[in-house]
């Protein structure tokens, strides 16, 4: 069995908007999502810039059962996935009579772990932190509360591959659906941001180090480029077959249709060319189509000097010949981490759904490999059919995903 | 500190912390019932009277509480024994 997968629903809560309509509108502007965090600067960061988000206020969402027993990621996953639900047009009730399942990235519950540790250094007693600690400390904090919150029945897991983990997600909940297994799949991926999330990932020495001019810090493919800014939020699609989208008169969005994935088989944190370019082409030759057909490649870039070399030179090895337009949303929102993979997924269908192409904002020179491609560098207003998105993670995991305009 | 005083500040925590109307509490409603406490709840309730008395509640504590009259008085022998 071999069936098609349709997206119907989307929703986001990310630093350039939250919601469809306003992500769109940032988009299209170049907006960027990048603040200055003091507090960061005041806990030791050596650089404090990050992309941001307003707290959700779910008070009158969910209950209070529910609501201790989320942590920041899963609040952004949560506010993301009831505009998904909303845009698919799938009420509450039906969940009590399908069988609907979740595969959501996440990997990490930074803040939840520290803060429970400190109460427990602080009174020397587990019995003092509360019963919601244990829900939001355990990397599948996202799934097991989503599940929970919409009853759902189908599969059930968090995919944690690093910054990939949303890509794989929709990857994976793809080929659930294509081989019959599932007919529809909450897919997504959540980042927390908060200082704890990401203090090692600073130390590193990874991030940006502009922090005078935080919207001009994240220059993906740019010969100034420095490092990363880290950011995050909430990032959920609803995808289906198609049959159970026309079943239930969906609107359809957009089609998947190829998933490629690989391993570097090296270094744990320096990407290789090799990699990537085989994931990029496993994902053509699971769509079934040519590098020439695609008009649009959302590339992971994020701003570090190696890792946008090394995916210029993948992307120019598999599509050399036909060149399309390429840019890095990350250069506005930053690095949505765990997120990533499926609100680039989002970035790039609500381009295609609207005939344009988000600029990759502060490219202004190219180095040795991004002159070779043809990146974005202002809005351009094209109508295309087809894209890649990429996401890449440490440990060497890579993720990409083609998808489709849809036609009947 | 008064029984009237512990009774008071023992029903401010409550609606607080379980978000119920203050009108639904009286002394001789059963407490599990009227809060609608399951046992993950038992344990926010430890926490919260913990970190308003500065007395521990354990398992065992539990044993004989129906009513909202019964908790009263548990917490005010917790506090009698901590003074």
């Amino acid at each position: 069995m071999s069936r098609r997968v349709v997206i119907t629903g989307m929703g986001i809560y990310s630093c350039i908007g939250t919601s469809i309509e306003e992500v769109k509108q940032s988009l299209y502007e170049g907006k960027s999502g990048i603040v200055y965090d003091e507090e960061r600067k005041e806990f030791g960061f050596q650089s404090a810039i990050t992309g941001m988000v307003p707290k959700p206020n779910l008070k009158n969402l969910l209950n209070r059962r529910q609501r201790i027993s989320v942590g920041e990621e899963t609040e952004y996953a949560y506010m993301a996935t009831i505009e998904a639900l909303k845009n698919a047009k799938i009420e509450d009730s039906y969940f009590d009579e399908n069988e609907v399942g979740i595969l959501y990235g996440n990997d990490s519950v930074s803040k939840a772990i520290i803060e429970a540790t400190d109460i427990i250094r602080d009174k020397k007693d587990t019995a003092l932190i509360g019963s919601g600690a244990i829900f939001k400390s355990m990397n599948s904090t996202v799934t097991m509360n989503l599940s929970t919150i919409f009853r759902l029945r189908g599969v059930n897991m968090t995919i944690s591959a690093a910054c990939a983990s949303g890509s794989h997600s929709i990857g994976l909940g793809f080929l659930l659906i294509q081989s019959g297994m599932q007919d529809m799949i909450i897919c997504g991926g959540a980042q927390e941001i908060n200082k704890y999330a990401m203090a090692s990932f600073d130390g590193l020495g990874v991030f940006a180090a502009n922090e005078a001019e935080p919207a001009k810090a994240s220059r993906p493919f740019d010969s100034a480029r420095n490092g990363l800014v880290p950011s995050g939020g909430g990032a959920t699609l609803i995808i289906e077959s198609y049959e159970s989208a026309v079943k239930r008169g969906a609107p359809i969005i957009a089609e998947i249709i190829g998933y490629g994935f690989s391993s570097n088989g090296g270094h744990i944190s320096t990407p290789n060319v090799e990699g990537p370019a085989t994931a990029m082409r496993r994902a053509l030759e699971q769509a079934g189509i040519q590098p020439h057909e695609v008009g649009y490649i959302n590339a992971h870039a994020t701003s570090t000097p190696l890792g946008d070399a090394n995916e210029a030179k993948a992307i120019h090895e598999v599509f050399g010949g036909s060149n399309p337009y390429v840019s890095s949303t990350k250069s506005m929102t930053g690095h949505e981490c765990w997120m990533a993979g499926a609100s680039e997924v989002i970035y790039s269908t609500i381009m295609m759904q609207n005939d344009f192409i988000a600029p990759n904002i502060n490219f202004e020179n190219p180095d040795e490999d991004s002159k070779k491609l043809n990146i974005a560098t202002e809005t351009v207003n094209k109508n295309f059919d087809i894209y890649l998105s990429n996401s890449f993670g440490f440990g060497g995991t890579n993720s990409a995903v083609v998808v489709k305009k849809f036609k009947e | 500190m008064e029984a009237d005083l512990i009774l008071e500040k023992i029903n401010e925590i409550l609606v607080d912390e379980f978000e119920v109307d203050a009108d639904i509490i009286s002394p001789e409603s059963n407490l599990k019932d009227t809060l609608g406490l399951d046992s993950l709840d038992y344990v926010d309730l430890v926490v919260a009277i913990e970190s308003n008395f500065g007395v521990k509640l354990g398992e065992a504590d539990f044993v004989g509480i129906s009513t909202f009259s019964d908790f009263y008085k548990l917490i005010e022998t917790k506090i009698q024994n901590k003074n």
